[in-house]
């Protein structure tokens, strides 16, 4: 059972701000705690920046869930880039080929409830990631 | 469809003849959309001299308005959309004020060949575009102004005490404003000659590893200038957040508020200046 989620297209800096304060207003109208909206919102900063810096741009879909027993925020991050060709790797902590903090992908797992990644070489990157209420 | 030279010249002569007629009910027409907000002797003005642009650019035979010809016209219509868009009118209002001329010629000229008339017509619709584009543009240069502006505002260092400058970060710190946060601290740490400086997050709502990393380098160019850098406002739910990322802040010392953050400086300067004061006493 879900809501029609809202799309946000991620091309720019600005469009990583606008997932972020979706996921936000989403996050607090399901009644998350504070330290699971911080966290969910963080989660969202790191995967919607991969998809615009290591997938070259995609959308966001953001859709509040409930599963009978608890409500959730699922969010969805695509991208028709390069895709990831070592997983192990690429979840690594301080692995990265971006210089950055080498976090973001693994970081944002650890974040979250449930992490569902679905990429191939050339074809692009999925990831799903749900956070339930407590 | 395009202007051709002989219709070129024909509407030249017909704008020139009738210029009086022509620049008043243009006037009228522009005025009844703008609902008084410029005065008619204004308009009456801007419009005299773009009938006399459209007539220089139609009697050098301009087929479109890129043409040399059309230059001193284009000219004047980037002048148009930028003072309208300063002045707060919309882009439909700037670009009907063009429109309107094409009605206001209508009018005037009874009996115009309906062929002549359209190429005529498309040549007025290129130019309202192109007040359009313009009128874009400059909005768009006002809008990076103000950002411009906004990112200068949103990052004071402030000297909190002698020897101690702090950072208070509102908002979002994305690489331009990182950029600009860590230029202003370490020209202030120059300037005041302060061995201690707090960078304080309260105001950062998510602390993502972009951020960290950003804090991170700042931190490090400011020990690299011999001050002592300390990050305070960390929230419970930020610091949550930052194990569960795995971002490790290392020995820079964290303080949960920025009260706690300058106890602790002051506390260590106490300390440095003490121990200076006994080493003298030693020898």
């Amino acid at each position: 059972m879900s809501e029609q989620g809202q799309r946000i297209e991620v091309v720019t800096d600005q469009d990583v701000v606008r997932v972020r304060q979706l996921v936000r207003t989403l996050a607090v109208a399901v009644k998350l705690s504070l330290v699971d909206q911080t966290k969910i919102v963080t989660a969202a900063s790191e995967l919607a920046r991969n998809t615009l810096v290591y997938g070259g741009g995609g959308w966001v879909e953001a859709t509040s869930v409930d599963n009978g027993r608890r409500k959730g925020i699922r969010i969805v991050f695509a991208d028709q880039g390069p895709g990831i060709a070592d997983l192990d790797l690429a979840f690594t902590d301080g692995y990265t080929t971006g210089g950055g903090l080498g976090l973001g992908l693994s970081g944002a797992r650890r974040l979250v409830d449930e992490f569902d990644i679905v990429t191939a070489v050339g074809e692009g990157t999925t990831i799903t990631v749900t956070k339930w209420c407590r | 469809m395009t202007l051709s030279a002989d219709e070129a010249a024909r509407f030249a002569a017909l704008v020139d003849e009738h210029q009086e007629a022509l620049v008043t009910a243009w006037t009228e027409r522009v005025a009844s959309t703008l609902r008084g907000r410029l005065s008619h002797a204004e308009l009456q003005r801007q419009n005299g001299e773009l009938r006399r642009g459209f007539q220089q650019a139609l009697a050098g035979s301009a087929q479109d308005l890129a043409a040399e010809p059309a230059a001193e016209l284009r000219a004047q219509l980037a002048e148009l959309s930028s003072t309208r868009a300063r002045q707060g009118f919309s882009a439909t209002e700037t670009a009907v004020s063009i429109f309107a001329f094409k009605d206001a010629v209508l009018n005037a000229f009874d009996g115009v060949n309906v062929r002549d008339y359209v190429a005529f017509s498309s040549f007025v619709d290129e130019a309202a575009l192109f007040t359009f584009d313009s009128y874009v543009r400059v909005r768009e240069e006002l809008i990076a102004d103000q950002a411009e502006q906004l990112l200068e505002l949103s990052t004071p260092v402030v000297k909190l005490w002698e020897g101690v400058v702090a950072v208070p970060l509102v908002g979002t710190l994305d690489s331009a404003r990182a950029q600009v946060v860590m230029e202003r601290l370490l020209q202030t740490l120059v300037d005041t000659g302060s061995p201690y400086a707090i960078i304080d997050i309260t105001g950062v709502p998510a602390v993502d590893t972009q951020v960290a990393q950003h804090i991170l380098k700042t931190v490090v160019a400011a020990r690299l200038m011999g001050a002592d850098c300390i990050i305070s406002g960390i929230r419970p739910q930020i610091a949550q957040t930052i194990v569960a990322l795995g971002i490790e802040f290392g020995d820079i010392a964290t303080k949960s508020s920025l009260a706690d953050a300058l106890r602790y400086v002051l506390a260590k300067a106490g300390q440095n200046k003490q121990s200076k004061q006994s080493k003298r006493r030693e020898p």
